[in-house]
């Protein structure tokens, strides 16, 4: 009879070696647990689409079902990411906002006369601000906010057309703010240098524990950079990233489930109707016991990953609720329905743009080293 | 020649990010003449690059010669999709563009034509040349196919070289044939409705 426990058998089950991953082991966790979900939830929605019980809302069964499948797309470019390496996962963004400030310019009218500031926006200034993400240097913090914002209103001033001038800036600035700016800060993630409050973690943190002498001021050590056994880097803030868009993602589904449940007292009837203050507490309170959950693919405590899960769900509403203004004001219910066949991508990524500076820069501020 | 072709698809996908719909309309390789709204210089090729492969194939955009025949890559892309170039300002009783639609045709080749006869830089459609009705006069047995762009002014408007890549729509609608006893005006007139009911639908 073969025992199972026999440790020789085990030995091959050290995933990490066998695979060679290219992430730390809590990070290769914590995609397993959201491809398992995933899997559940498409299961469910297979299920859910093939009864033909009359109390089932059609309508709630295939926004469940297209939720599903876009939380697939959206794993699987950060998978990919992971994979491709830290530059690879800032393109991949890069092609998310440009495809998202394509559908809101595509919503938005212009006129005849924007059509090569257009043409700076789209094709200039968003690859360039991903580039400037990836080489880490300060400037992305300001290239849009101040120098494409100054750009935008001369270069339109140019085209020699007066009217609704104005409006036409600010329209273009801040489509680009939101899908390209706000966004980026997501793969800037990637770049801190952080530590941790956190006792340190013996596999994981040892190799990089250098004893302090005596009279030396003791430094932190870096959570971000580690070495695996094989004396290889491995960046853990890949794995904070997945935490940031698993939890704002969520948090999206838990708003509009609390929302759902309970929901009574609508916030602003005219801009959206699903979104009630019950959904937006009960989504803050769920947001940070999954941050808690979670935090241990974090550089947080699990207190300050809570925090983290409320403020993320907070920015997530603010970001919702821009957008259904914008929709409303535009007269479209879905940036997916405006054209059709489109899956719409700023209809998912909205809370994240909203959610990504604060989530980068109160990890920064704290806990940068 | 194969190459080409895919990277011209690829291309014209990627800069106007086209989505197509057929409304009571499949696609068929039967004999067509697909008559659209024309705003941009885009609009042959993006319409030519959304159809299915065989039936691309199979479809040959009419153009104006002078557009492209001007320069190697304009030339190359133009025999890329197989366009059927007419010469605008050579057009007499004597050599009429439709006969050479009609022989061009062949008992194979489908068309895609633009009948408002040059790029409208306006919201509404302007009226329509005749060739249309001549086309349908002389081969009733081909299906007429409407085809509304949305967008591809603002992708590429006249009078621009750099394409802003936006979204566009293509909409396929159901066909139309000449009705016996139906003056040119009225036809032309009900051609020209029936793309402007795809813009809504």
């Amino acid at each position: 009879m073969l025992n199972l426990f026999h440790p020789f058998l085990w030995s091959f089950v050290d995933v990490k070696r066998v695979l060679n991953l290219p992430f730390d082991e809590p990070t290769a966790w914590l995609i397993a647990t959201v491809m398992l979900l995933l899997i559940l939830a498409s299961a469910a929605g297979k299920l859910l689409d093939g009864t033909s019980e009359q109390r089932l809302n059609t309508a709630i069964v295939r926004s469940f079902n297209q939720r599903i499948r876009s939380w697939w797309l959206m794993s699987a470019v950060l998978i990919a990411g992971l994979f491709i390496g830290e530059h690879g996962t800032v393109i991949l963004f890069g092609l998310i906002g440009f495809w998202a400030l394509r559908e809101f310019i595509t919503m938005t009218p212009t006129r005849r006369s924007d059509h090569r500031t257009l043409f700076w926006v789209l094709v200039v200034f968003t690859p360039l601000q991903f580039f400037l993400v990836a080489i880490q240097g300060e400037l992305f913090l300001i290239a849009i906010p101040i120098y494409a914002s100054l750009f935008i209103p001369a270069r339109i001033a140019m085209a020699n057309d007066a009217k609704r001038f104005l409006e036409r800036s600010a329209k273009i600035q801040i489509g680009l703010l939101i899908c390209v700016y706000a966004l980026s800060f997501a793969p800037a993630i990637l770049y801190l240098d952080l530590g941790s409050n956190k006792q340190p973690n013996a596999e994981i943190d040892a190799p990089v524990t250098i004893e302090p002498a005596a009279n030396e001021i003791p430094q932190r050590t870096s959570w971000s950079l580690v070495k695996d056994s094989e004396g290889n880097d491995i960046n853990r803030n890949k794995g904070l990233l997945f935490f940031f868009v698993l939890i704002t993602q969520l948090n999206d589904v838990l708003q509009y489930a609390w929302g759902k449940l309970l929901g009574k007292n609508i916030i602003a009837p005219r801009i959206n109707t699903s979104r009630t203050w019950e959904g937006v507490i009960g989504g803050a309170a769920t947001s940070a016991l999954l941050g808690a959950l979670f935090s241990w693919v974090t550089p947080f405590l699990f207190w300050q990953a809570a925090i983290m899960g409320i403020v993320i769900s907070f920015m997530g509403f603010a970001g919702g609720m821009t957008m259904s203004a914008i929709k409303r004001d535009r007269g479209v219910k879905d940036y997916g329905t405006l054209v059709q066949g489109h899956a719409g991508i700023l209809d998912r990524i909205d809370s994240l743009c909203f959610a990504a500076p604060v989530f980068y820069h109160l990890t920064k501020i704290f806990f940068a080293i | 020649m194969q190459l080409t072709s895919k990277l011209l698809v690829a291309t014209a996908k990627i800069i106007s990010g086209y989505t197509i719909r057929w409304v009571d309309c499949l696609p068929d390789t039967c004999q067509r003449i697909y008559f659209a709204n024309h705003t941009s210089h885009l609009d042959a090729l993006v319409l030519w690059a959304s159809l299915p492969r065989e039936i691309r194939e199979l479809t040959r955009p009419v153009a104006a010669k002078d557009y492209w025949e001007k320069g190697w890559l304009r030339q190359h892309i133009a025999k890329t999709f197989n366009a059927l170039l007419i010469d605008r300002n050579e057009v007499k009783v004597h050599q009429s563009p439709i006969d050479l639609m009609i022989r061009e045709m062949k008992d194979c080749y489908s068309l895609i034509i633009f009948p408002e006869g040059r790029r409208n830089p306006t919201e509404e459609m302007i009226k329509f040349k005749s060739g249309l009705f001549y086309l349908a006069k002389k081969r009733p047995d081909l299906e007429l196919v409407p085809v509304y762009l949305d967008n591809m002014s603002r992708v590429l408007p006249r009078g621009e070289i750099l394409p802003v890549p936006l979204l566009s729509h293509i909409t396929i609608g159901s066909p139309i044939w000449l009705e016996k006893g139906e003056t040119k005006h009225e036809f032309l007139d009900r051609a020209r409705t029936a793309i402007i009911n795809l813009k809504d639908c």
